[in-house]
This record gives C-alpha cells, structure tokens and sequence, in this order.
C-alpha cells in the first residue's frame, strides 16, 4: 500500500509540472496578452511585470524563473490592480471557497450514496422513482438557473431564506448556495451508486454471503458497500473538480466573498495574473485530490495496489 | 443412518417473466439421512441449483418457490428471512458453482471465514479466526496462517473452491450442498476434492447433496442419486443400482455418454437432441422428443414418478429391455 | 462542464467492445446500437424534440412577426399577449421574446455545433495519427491525453475567455480544442485494430502514405463513434456555453444565447417571470431531451443492463 502511493505520488509531478509549463506559455505567447505591446497597461503596473517576469531576459530563462519562484509558493501577482497578488486573493477568498465547496461535497457524498443505496435495494418501488425524478432533474438543470430559480421561490416568494449576500457566520445565508452546488453531486453519486449496488446485490458474493446467514443488514453494510463504492470513488476527484469550479458560479450568483467570484472579477477584466495563477492552485489541490482518492480507491479494490 | 435430516415435498420453483412464467423445479421429493452422499445429476438447465437455492432461501428477485422442505419441524420454504438465517450457514451450508466470483474480492478470506462463526456459534473475533485457520488447513490449503490474510484474487481457483468449503463446514452443518463443486478444477485438483468430501462427511457427520455433470464423480463418492430432467427427478435410487441397471431411458442416456462408465457399449452414445427449453416442453413425457424408447402413450400422458422394485423410483412407462443393442 | 451525459464512461465501455471485434463486427455492433436505440421511447420522443428545437431555432425567425433586436414600442415588459404577436411576452426593451429565445437558441446551437466539430477533427487526426504510427509516438501522445485530463477543464475555458474576449466563435473553437480527448483515445483503440485489417496492409503494401491510408480506410469505420459522441458532447457544450454567457463572459449584446436570456432574466424573474422561464424551458427541455438520449444510447450499447 505505502509503495502503492509513493508510485501515484511521484507520477503525479510530471502531470504537475506539464500543467504549469502549459500555463506559462498560454501567459506569455496568447495574442492579446498582457505583454503585448498593443495592450495599455498602466505603465507602474507594466514596470512590475517587467520586474517580475524578468523581460530581459530570454524566454526559458523566464520560465525558469516563474518555475523557482512557483516552488516557493509565489503565484504571481495581478496585472490589474497594482501591488494585488494571487497570495492576497488566495488570503481572503480560499477559506470561504474551501468551506463552502468541502460542505457541500462532504453533504452531497454522504446523501448521494445512502439515496442511492435506497434506491437500489427498493428498486422499480416508490423510493426508487423518486429519487431518479429528483436525480433526472439535479443532472439536467444547469447551477445557474436552479439558483436563480431557488432565489426566487425560497428568497423572494416564501422568503424563508436570504436569496444572496453574507453575513459573516451566518448558515442561513449558506443553505442556499450550499444546496445548488451539493444538488448535481448528489445525484450523480446516487446515480453510480444505485448502479453499482444493485449490480453488486446480484452477485454470487452477496448470493454467499446470504448463504451464510448473516442478515441483510450485515450483508449490504459488510459484503455490499465497499465493492459498491468503488465507481462512486472514482468519480470523486473528477466531481470535487465540477464542485470547486461549481462554486466560481455560485459565489458570482450568491454574491458570496469566495475565489469565485474575485476570479470571475479578473477574467472580465482580463486578469491574467489573477486567472492563472489562480488556475495553478486549483490544479495543485485537484492533483492532491485525486491523489487522495486513488489511496481510497486501492483500499477499497485490492486488486488495484498490484497494477 | 436412518435419521432423516431433510425431507423435501413437492417442492416446485417458478420464475416470473416479463409476460410468462417459467417453471424451472416441479414438484421435488427426497429425503436426505444425516451422513449419506445424495447426488444430483442431470444436463444444464435441468433445474438442479435452482431447487436447492429455493431451499437456502436464494433464488433471485424474480423467483419463487412452493412445498415444503423440512428441516426437523422447520419449513424452509417461504421462511421468514430473520429465522432462516439462523439457520443457513450453520445447520444447512452451501457451496456454490463458481468459486472465481462468489468470494468478495474486497474482504480479506479470514474475514468472509470467521464471519460464520461470529454470526452462528457466537465466538469473538480472535477465536472465530482461529478456527478458520484451522479449517483451512484441514481443507489442504498451505501456510493457512498466511493466506487467511490474503484476498480471494491472490489465490488460484482450485484454492478459493477449497476456501469455499472451509467456509461451509466451519459451523459443521448437518447439511452440505456442493454445487458442482469440481466442474472448475482440472482433474487431479478434483481428486483431492473428493476425497476430501468424503473425509469431511465422514468426520462431520454431514450429509452431503452432491450435484454435477459428472457421472463419474457419482460413481466414487454417492450413496443414493436423483436424475433430473427439464426441473423434475425422472428416476432416483441407490447408485450402485442405477449404475448397473438404468431403468429411465435418459439415465441410461447419461450413463452412455460418460467416458468412464460406458464400458458396456462399444462407443460413446450422446443423448441426441438439445436439452428442452423450459418454456415450451414437450406434452406427455418431457422426454420424449430425444427417447428411443418412447412409444404413443409417452406422447400424450406424463409418466408419474413411481415406485419399482427395491426402494428405487422412475418416471418412464417403458417396461422392456433397455439396452442400445436392442435398439440399433 | 463535462459529465452531464456520463459521456466518458459510456464512450470508453463503447470502445473498448469495438476494440474486442474486427471492423465489420464493429460496425454490425453499432447498427444493433441504433436498432435499439429506436426502440426506446423516452429516447425517441427525446429525438424528435430535439429535432423540432432545432428546426424551430433555424426557420423559426423567418416567421416570427418580430426581429430579434427590433423594438415594439408600444408593448415594453408586457406579459404573453398573442394578440400582438409577443407569444412568449417582451422585455424591458421591447423586443419580443419569442424572436429572442429561438435566436438565441440557434446561437447556443452553433457554437455547440461548432465546439463539436472543432473535437471531433482534432479528436480524430490525434486519435488516428497515435494508433497509426504506434509505438513511441503513441506512447507519448496519450500520455499527454492522460495528463490533459487530470487538468481542471472550467478553468482552462475562462483562461481561453481571456484571450479570445469577445468573439463566441472563436471561444467555441478554443473550447473544442479543449474537447477532443475522450474522441482521441476512442479513434487510437480503432486504429489500432483496424491498421492490422488486409485493406490496410494492402494499401501499405501498395505503397499509400500514411495519411492517405488514414484518411481513406481509417475515418470512414469511425462514424459509429463519432455520432455517438457528437450526441454526447453537444449537451456539454451547450451546458458550457450558457454558463459562460451566464456569467457574462460568453455571448454578449446584442447578439444573444440561452445563458444570456437567463442571465437578463434571471434578476427581473420577480415582476416579468416569462423572461426567464421562455429561456429556461428550453434550455431545460433541450438537455433533458439530450440526456435521454445520452441514455438511450448507453442502454443500447450494453443491453444487458436491463
Ligand atoms: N432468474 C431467473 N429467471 C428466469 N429463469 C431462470 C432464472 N434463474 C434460472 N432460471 C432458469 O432455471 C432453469 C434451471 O436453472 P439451474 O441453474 O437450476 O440449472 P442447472 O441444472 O443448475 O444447470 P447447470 O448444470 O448449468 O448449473 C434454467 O433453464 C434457467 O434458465
Ligand atoms: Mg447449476
């Protein structure tokens, strides 16, 4: 197992490594950049840039530079707003960004799997219909609308909850934010999970296990759940990813004071400090993430550790 | 060895179709004796794992069974599913056909193993271990010690079917049904699995339901076998008998197209034709179709099963000589 | 915003089964697929009013009363009135509703329609060039597509947003370049079993370059795949679109698309609801219908689900 995750650990620095050389020369060759001399910058702005990304000095040499300092946790500064840093956004934004999106997915798993464990041992009855009703719905209705449309019903017709803004502390200003984003993850994880255990219920394993007579309950809580896990937790990195980015709309939506919505700020503006570096520390946590969800993975498939 | 430890009546398995029905068992009667080997022979689709899953309360979602099986004064069949699994597992075991699947992939064995024991006989975790251990080095597994920690994948089939076993005896049931218990192993492996069952059972007591393909396994380790054909027995008896004088035409069938047993013809006789299909079988005798036998009253009336002489049963209504020669 | 369709899953299940069988299986494969798929009735409703959006979104405008920019005065924020013409009300400007969802339909189309395309080639030359030349080449060339894939998508469309600003078309093609990865490593695992076919060594044999083998022999047994994914990843882009436009960052006034329409409606939904709901019905209906289709495929592909 250990040797297991060193191997994940050190294949996932050359996909790291590729990510930012990619970034960089998006930065530095994409027309209409911010180095091109076309662009007005304001000229203290222009002079930090020159002083940050060397422009003397040649291209590798550049990227050499922006790679070291990468490594010791600078990701840049912003091409707008002067003396602004991606550090700066990552100080104020992240915590609430983090805590919104690490609610919503920790909720949304947890209702995903048991829903969808529900669903299955009770397929075609009633529990079943409607939670694919609910799930049909949570797939197909795009964040956006289904927060403009919870707006409107629970914030402005019933006003039972804030329809946007912050309070700080507040968890009724949550709930709504926290339901848009958890919705589509939920029912997509109810969905592989319905799948997958009705297709493990059918087994000859869960067939033995019945043999053995240990109950139902301990049947699906031992010999069911983990192998029915599995597709579940390989579409957890990739849905941590939809979540994180998710929440870019539902900050902008709520008008919460997340990474989002300072990041949607900057693309308007044509940030392109902001954005990427921006961009780099989502692919860093995703990377780490889809890390943590390979371990999980090889914990619950055996087989997995020896490939 | 007169103790009757299982007693099946008119037990019949139904599964439902999208718009039909399909009746894979019809109306079974055996009783089983604490300590014999009973085997259950017949050709794929016959109906033989689905009679004896009904009994463990196994038959999947679309399925249903009818009658009675039982065990003392307990009704199998149609038993709450909380009072059956105090049963199964511990007084009634079962093996089952594929030993490449129906061990969990994601438990480690000692885990699946000392489950049973936790479960039945109310053993901690420790102790419900080492029993395990034990069991499976009596099941012939080396280092068991060490691949108790294993999982199903690191082992070999010939392995996990002796981990299969292990797991069945560990409560040491009065019953054991081995479902085809050979039919993934090369032929040295079941050997040693057959002589294994017949330590087992004579060390346990255990009677020992026995079904196969494989007239040969018949003839070294049962004392008495039941014929099925299209999902009811067509003949049943002592194996010796049947062996020697087949009084069911597709017994004798059977018999002909087995390698070892069909020293009596001169060359081997396959039972012309395809097993029926469930859904339409033939009126009058099942049978028939495929019947060198078979003469106008098999074509209209069902032969009932019957009494013959010395304890035996068949379902046939042909009385004469039953010898290929007598037919070609 | 990949996934609403399970896209990758099915494609991936669908390819690794034509991988297992030569070219003319494949192809009998994919045909038993649609028989299927015909048979499935969400799936079929769900085609046929995907059709209808279609059509409605391309000659519809010729037969609305009403230009899409054009102003009627004399009915500014009014509700449904059939009377006038205004079958889906007006907005704040004036202009009619209806002219404006179809138009923005048929611009969310397009540049769904365009993304695909864009995917589908660069999908299709990389795919075919990798399993074609094999070996390092190959190597090497998936493995970019496996690191690609690790990279957060979204993220990559706002950087594309940035530099190409204001023209949807060209971001529409930046976001198909950004697409092409699942229909790559499809058309590797067909090329890979197709090069070793008779046709294909005979034309080797006969001195055909490279390319020419590739597009004469291999893209033409591609096309199972490549409807199957066009169907799959118009949805996604759709989805990607409006959620662009939404933010403000996609299409942009006057031209207009179904994330814009909501992203205007959206905050008047209070007092003139008809200018989100026009949008978001169909915005709605065409992924719902989308998805049954994605299903539909997915059962009709591995039929033993049922
Ligand atoms: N869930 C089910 N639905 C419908 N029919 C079924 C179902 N399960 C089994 N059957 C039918 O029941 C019949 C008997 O099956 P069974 O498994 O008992 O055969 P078998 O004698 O054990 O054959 P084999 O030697 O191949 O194991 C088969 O024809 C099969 O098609
Ligand atoms: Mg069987």
């Amino acid at each position: 197992m250990i040797s297991y995750a060193l191997r994940r650990v050190l294949s996932a620095i050359p996909i790291a490594l590729i990510a930012v050389t990619v970034c960089f020369f998006i930065l530095r060759l994409a027309p209409g950049g911010p180095f091109d001399g076309e662009r007005a910058l304001p000229p203290n702005v222009m002079a930090n840039l020159r002083a940050y990304y060397n422009l003397d000095q040649s291209l590798p040499m550049q990227y050499l530079i922006y790679v070291w300092r990468l490594l010791h946790g600078d990701l840049g500064p912003s091409m707008v707003i002067d003396g602004f840093r991606v550090s700066d956004l990552i100080r104020i934004g992240f915590p609430f960004t983090l805590t919104m999106a690490m609610s919503a997915f920790v909720v949304a798993t947890a209702i995903g799997i048991v829903a969808g464990m529900i669903a299955a041992v009770n397929q075609n009855k009633w529990p079943d219909y409607v939670l694919v009703l609910v799930v049909m719905i949570g797939v197909v209705v795009p964040n956006f609308l289904s927060a403009a449309l919870l707006q409107l019903v629970f914030g402005v017709y019933l006003k039972w909850l804030p329809a946007g803004g912050w309070v700080n502390g507040s968890l009724t200003h949550l709930v709504l934010p926290v339901t848009v984003l958890a919705w589509p993850h939920a029912a997509r994880i109810s969905r592989l999970m319905r799948g997958s255990m009705i297709e493990v219920l059918g087994t000859n394993y869960v067939r033995t296990a019945r043999s053995k007579g240990l109950g139902e309950r301990l049947v699906l809580a031992r010999h069911a759940i983990k192998p029915a896990l599995i597709p579940v937790v390989s579409y957890l990195g990739p849905g941590l990813s939809y979540l994180l980015t998710g929440s870019l709309v539902v900050e902008q939506v709520f008008g919460l004071p997340g990474i989002g919505k300072y990041f949607i700020t900057a693309a308007l503006n044509r940030d392109y400090g902001i954005v990427l570096g921006t961009t780099i520390l989502y692919m860093f946590i995703i990377l780490a993430l889809n890390l943590l969800v390979d371990m999980l993975y090889a914990w619950l498939d055996p087989k997995v550790r020896y490939r | 060895m007169t103790d009757t430890v299982l007693s099946i009546e008119d037990l019949s398995v139904t599964f439902d179709l999208h718009q039909s029905e399909v009746h894979a068992v019809r109306e079974l009667n055996f009783s089983l004796q604490a300590g014999e080997t009973m085997a259950v022979v017949g050709e794929s689709g016959s109906g033989k794992s689905q009679a004896f899953l009904s009994i463990m309360g196994l038959l999947a979602k679309n399925g249903r069974a009818s009658g009675r099986a039982m065990l003392g004064d307990l009704n199998l069949v149609g038993m709450d599913k909380n009072r059956l699994d105090q049963v199964r597992g511990k007084d009634i075991a079962m093996i089952f056909q594929d030993p490449m699947t129906s061990l969990n992939p994601s438990l480690r064995l000692k885990t699946q193993l000392s489950e049973v024991l936790v479960k039945h006989q109310g053993f901690d975790k420790g102790k419900a271990i080492r029993h395990a251990v034990e069991m499976l080095e009596r099941v012939g597994i080396p280092e068991p010690g060490k691949r108790a920690n294993a999982y199903p994948h690191e082992l070999s089939g010939g392995m996990r079917q002796r981990v299969m076993i292990a797991m069945a005896l560990l409560c040491q049931p009065k019953i054991l049904i081995a479902d085809e218990p050979t039919t993934a192993l090369d032929v040295t492996v079941q050997a040693q699995m057959l002589d294994l069952f017949k330590t087992l059972t004579e060390d346990f007591g255990t009677a020992l339901v026995l079904i196969t393909h494989d007239l040969g396994v018949v003839a070294g380790v049962a004392d008495r076998m039941m014929v099925m054909y299209g999902g009811r027995c067509v003949e049943k008896g002592r194996t010796d008998e049947l062996f020697y004088d087949p009084r069911h035409p597709y017994t004798l069938g059977l018999l002909h197209s087995t390698p070892h047993i069909a020293h009596r013809a001169a060359r081997l006789d396959p039972i012309q034709g395809l097993p029926p299909s469930l859904e339409h079988l033939p009126k009058g005798c099942s049978f028939h179709p495929r019947c060198a036998f078979c003469f106008d009253r098999c074509l209209e009336e069902r032969p009932p099963l019957a009494p013959v002489e010395g304890g035996r049963e068949k379902a046939c209504f042909y009385e004469g000589p039953m010898t290929y020669e007598a037919v070609a | 915003m990949a996934g609403i369709t399970g896209k990758d899953a099915i494609l991936t299940d669908y390819a690794n089964k034509l991988e297992k069988l030569d070219a003319p299986k494949g192809r009998s494969l994919t045909q038993d697929a649609m028989r299927r798929l015909l048979r499935n009735k969400a799936a079929m409703v769900s085609i046929i009013l995907v059709v209808l959006i279609v059509l409605a979104a391309i000659i519809g405008p010729y037969f609305v009363p009403w230009g899409y920019a054009e102003v009627d005065w004399t009915s500014i924020r009014k509700p449904p009135d059939l009377s006038k013409g205004h079958v889906f009300g007006t907005d704040q400007n004036g202009r009619d509703m209806l002219a404006r969802v179809l138009q923005g339909t048929q611009m969310s189309l397009i540049v769904a329609g365009v993304a695909t395309v864009v995917s589908v080639v660069i999908g299709v030359v990389y795919g075919a060039v990798a399993g074609y030349f094999g070996g390092k080449v190959d190597a090497v060339m998936m493995r970019f597509v496996d690191i690609m894939y690790a990279l957060p998508y979204i993220l990559f469309v706002i950087i594309l947003v940035v530099i190409f600003g204001r023209n949807p078309v060209l971001l529409f093609v930046g976001i198909g370049c950004l697409e092409w990865l699942t229909m790559a490593r499809i058309v590797r695992g067909q090329t890979l079993t197709l090069k070793e076919r008779e046709f294909v060594e005979a034309a080797r044999a006969g001195g055909a370059k490279p390319f020419t083998i590739i597009l004469r022999h291999i893209v033409p047994n591609l096309t199972g795949p490549v409807v199957i994914y066009a169907t799959l990843t118009v949805p996604e882009i759709i989805i990607t679109e409006s959620f662009l436009s939404y933010l403000g960052l996609g299409v942009q006034e006057p031209q207009t698309s179904l994330g814009t329409l909501i992203s205007f409606g959206a905050p008047v939904a209070e007092v003139l609801p008809w200018m989100l709901l026009a949008p978001a019905g169909v915005l709605v209906t065409l992924l719902l219908c989308l998805t049954y289709i994605g299903d539909g495929l997915r059962d009709a592909l591995d039929p033993k689900d049922r």
